[in-house]
């Protein structure tokens, strides 16, 4: 405080700013509390954003929320949860989970070896091809899914199975086949972005290590299972882990091709069902419930995931 | 090719794919995106107090500005602007839902489509009743369409329209199949006349939808409904298994009817099919009309629109089907002036000709449909016959109507997921069977909640 009323005695006010400026400054640069300086904006919009509304749902999931009267109801919203049609949910969003972890992972890898290796032309062409559908609308992509896979004879796809001497199949309405264009959708959402993943992995691949290989008289399956797979494993655990999330919270999938109501439920995910109960039949309290059990169930997969392969143990362990 | 050339290549298809994420991004936008999305009127008036409006299709929000601009016309002392604001059907429903659970945020006006009107009519209903603009002329209106947004004695939505369903038959099919639409006074008479249209044509008489149209019209008109007068659930009673047994037939032991082409009666897949001549009739509300001048031109001069044939055991000969309720809600600050409006666009008898003329909906007061302004030519007279209104006079007596209740919103959703497909589709429940199943869980629900 001296130290400022003497400045202000001597100085005229207008060169007092940048003085406290540059106190400000040397303050926030200060190696103690710059770390805090930059992650600031990310708390603050966690907690808003994420924090919050987390902590709030799991309140809510023990209320019944109709507007002007909210009222504790303890257990309620989570005894009826477990009922065939969450079952049904369950199953769905599991098994699109697993099959979207496998064709993720195993072509993506493959595509990116194909895009890394000098026998491929117009690689950046590919690149950006590949990449398209993740930028492009998901309620575009899935009108155009729809006309596609519609039950019509003469839609594409019935078509092109027609050439190949198999009946039209009404893909819209049949168990397996519902399945099939979720998986399909999302295989073509989400390819090239696993594709740049594998990319960015293969880059930090040394090429010594192929030379070396080469020498030993490896062939190409050895190279790909000894000398790549190894160092593509940090990014197939993270590629993996984040498939797991998002395939445990599909929605706009299923949602795009039969808004809201699935014949049968064939398409009914987690996401979808607590859309459909939370918002569209107006029963918040509910759909809350079901929320906290997905994360609850997204939470236990991705730890029993992340301990099987490792990722919790130190490098030199 | 050279390196340049395909950099240059690159650059450009990254370009246009930037560009055009740019644009889907805008589309699934809260905000409306386009300037076709909001319509204003009024808003070069001085002191103009300022309306807002939600609702979800874009015919809707034309026929409100209009509206506006002559309310502005003829009260210049009250004149208002109106803003209205056009989003997609599930996007809107879920704003106002979560406007009016979080206490702002709500528009003054909102059209709240029929399936989703119970689900406003939970906890403190959040609307203003409008039982001081409707009490005074209630006999004008058609109390089977006034009561579906109605609760404990108030009425909360001003309907759009009647919504009475009809018949609409391909007569160019019929008359090729030799069976006078005339003669079919019946649900049996229907059948028989399905017979000899699919014997001579080999196109379905008609096709179900996968959701409550392919049941609640036929239902309803049985005198049936979901729930009874005290909101008990009535979906498993005897005459919705023999109503739903009797679809089933059409389509599986008669087989004049088909499955409708994308599973309901709103998709590309059907418009194209039925536009082709694909069925000879279609059991659909009145308002589906704006649906064939729009989606079927190639249909113009050949569809005659009849009366629902009768069951042997009631006497509807039609039932009020669909339709959008427009409601005041309590957050609105001009909640007199906002019914005063509403009054005009849609509830008085000049708005229910307007109704017709813009939208070409059978107007909810059956006072006007006698009214020489209705018979002035347009569309759908060109597109159908001059008759249109003498059909709706003929069942006046005869239309029934539907019950809501908090829980429709499961039922319809029962229907659309589980009971239309096992039965119909999948055949692997009997009518009864799914009508019970479905029952007992939407009773599970009732249950827990009470």
């Amino acid at each position: 405080m001296f130290g400022i009323n003497v400045k202000k005695r001597d100085n005229p006010a207008h060169l007092m700013t940048p003085k406290k400026e540059n106190r400000l400054l040397r303050f926030l640069n200060s190696k103690k509390v710059v770390p805090y300086v930059f992650v600031f904006p990310f708390i603050l919009s966690f907690t808003i954003l994420t924090l919050y509304p987390t902590i709030q749902a799991v309140i809510m999931s023990f209320q019944r929320i109709l507007p002007g009267n909210v009222e504790f109801i303890g257990l309620q919203n989570y005894s009826r949860i477990f009922n065939d049609t969450f079952y049904k949910a369950l199953a769905n969003s599991t098994i699109y989970m697993i099959l979207t972890v496998l064709i993720l992972i195993s072509i993506p890898i493959l595509l990116a070896i194909l895009l890394d290796s000098k026998l491929v032309r117009f690689k950046t062409l590919f690149r950006s091809a590949l990449f398209i559908p993740a930028l492009t609308s998901i309620i575009v992509a899935g009108v155009i899914f729809r006309l596609v896979f519609s039950e019509s004879e003469n839609a594409i796809a019935n078509q092109i199975i027609g050439f190949l001497g198999f009946e039209p199949v009404q893909w819209q309405f049949t168990a397996w086949s519902g399945m099939f264009l979720m998986v399909m959708m999302a295989s073509w959402r989400w390819m090239g972005v696993n594709v740049l993943y594998f990319l960015a992995g293969l880059q930090n691949i040394p090429k010594e290590l192929y030379e070396s290989a080469d020498i030993d008289g490896a062939n190409m399956y050895q190279k790909f299972r000894h000398v790549t797979l190894p160092f593509l494993k940090p990014i197939i655990i993270f590629v993996t882990t984040i498939s797991i999330i998002g395939g445990f919270r599909v929605f706009e999938e299923s949602y795009v091709i039969w808004q809201g109501n699935s014949p049968g439920n064939i398409g009914l995910t987690l996401v979808g069902l607590l859309y459909q109960q939370g918002i569209q039949q107006n029963d918040m309290g509910f759909g809350a419930a079901i929320g906290v059990i997905l994360l609850l169930i997204i939470f236990v997969v991705s730890i029993i995931y992340l301990l099987l392969t490792g990722a919790f143990k130190r490098g030199d362990e | 090719m050279n390196k340049k050339m395909l950099s240059l290549i690159s650059a450009l298809l990254l370009f246009s794919v930037f560009f055009l994420a740019a644009c889907s991004g805008g589309s699934e936008d809260s905000a409306p995106a386009n300037a076709d999305d909001v319509k204003t009127a009024g808003e070069d008036i001085e002191d103009a107090t300022e309306l807002s409006f939600w609702t979800f299709a874009g015919t809707h929000a034309t026929f409100y500005a209009n509206a506006a601009d002559r309310w502005n016309k003829e009260n210049p002392d009250k004149a208002i602007k109106l803003t209205v604001e056009n989003y997609p059907f599930d996007q809107m429903h879920n704003n106002l839902l979560m406007a009016l659970q979080s206490g702002s945020g709500a528009p003054d006006i909102a059209d709240i489509e029929l399936a989703k009107f119970p689900n406003f009519l939970k906890g403190d209903v959040q609307l203003e009743p409008l039982n001081d603009l409707i009490e005074p002329e209630l006999d004008s209106f058609m109390e089977e369409r006034i009561n579906i947004y109605a609760k404990d004695g108030k009425y909360y939505g001003a309907p759009t329209h009647l919504g009475a369903s009809v018949v609409y038959y391909n007569t160019e099919i019929m008359d090729e199949a030799g069976v006078d639409i005339d003669s079919i006074k019946t649900w049996d008479d229907y059948v028989e006349a399905g017979k000899k249209v699919v014997e001579k044509t080999g196109k379905p008489m008609t096709t179900i939808a996968d959701n409550w149209y392919g049941i609640w019209p036929y239902v309803a008109q049985k005198g049936s409904d979901f729930f009874d007068e005290k909101g008990k659930l009535t979906l498993d009673n005897e005459k919705n298994i023999e109503t739903l047994e009797f679809i089933n037939d059409l389509v599986n032991k008669h087989k004049i009817a088909e499955l409708a082409p994308g599973g309901q009666y709103h998709t590309e897949e059907f418009y194209g099919f039925m536009n082709d001549g694909g069925q000879a009739s279609l059991v659909i509300p009145m308002y589906y009309m704006k649906d064939f001048t729009t989606y079927m031109p190639d249909l113009e001069g050949k569809i005659q629109i009849r009366p629902m044939p009768k069951w042997s055991d009631s006497d509807y000969q039609s039932v009020t089907m669909g339709g959008t309720g427009t409601a005041v809600t309590s957050q609105s600050e001009h909640v007199e002036l906002a019914k005063e409006f509403l009054y005009f666009a849609k509830l008085s008898k000049e708005g229910n000709i307007q109704l017709w003329k813009e939208l070409g909906f059978d107007p909810p007061r059956w006072d006007v449909w006698e009214d020489p302004a209705m018979r002035e030519d347009n569309v759908y007279y060109q597109y159908f016959h001059e008759d249109i209104f003498d059909v709706l006079l003929s069942v006046k007596d005869n239309v029934a109507g539907i019950q809501l209740s908090e829980y429709t919103p499961d039922v319809l959703t029962e229907i659309d997921s589980n009971i239309m497909h096992k039965v119909l589709r999948e055949k692997s429940q009997t009518p009864e069977e799914a009508l019970k199943q479905s029952a007992d869980t939407v009773r599970q629900k009732i249950g827990d909640q009470n």
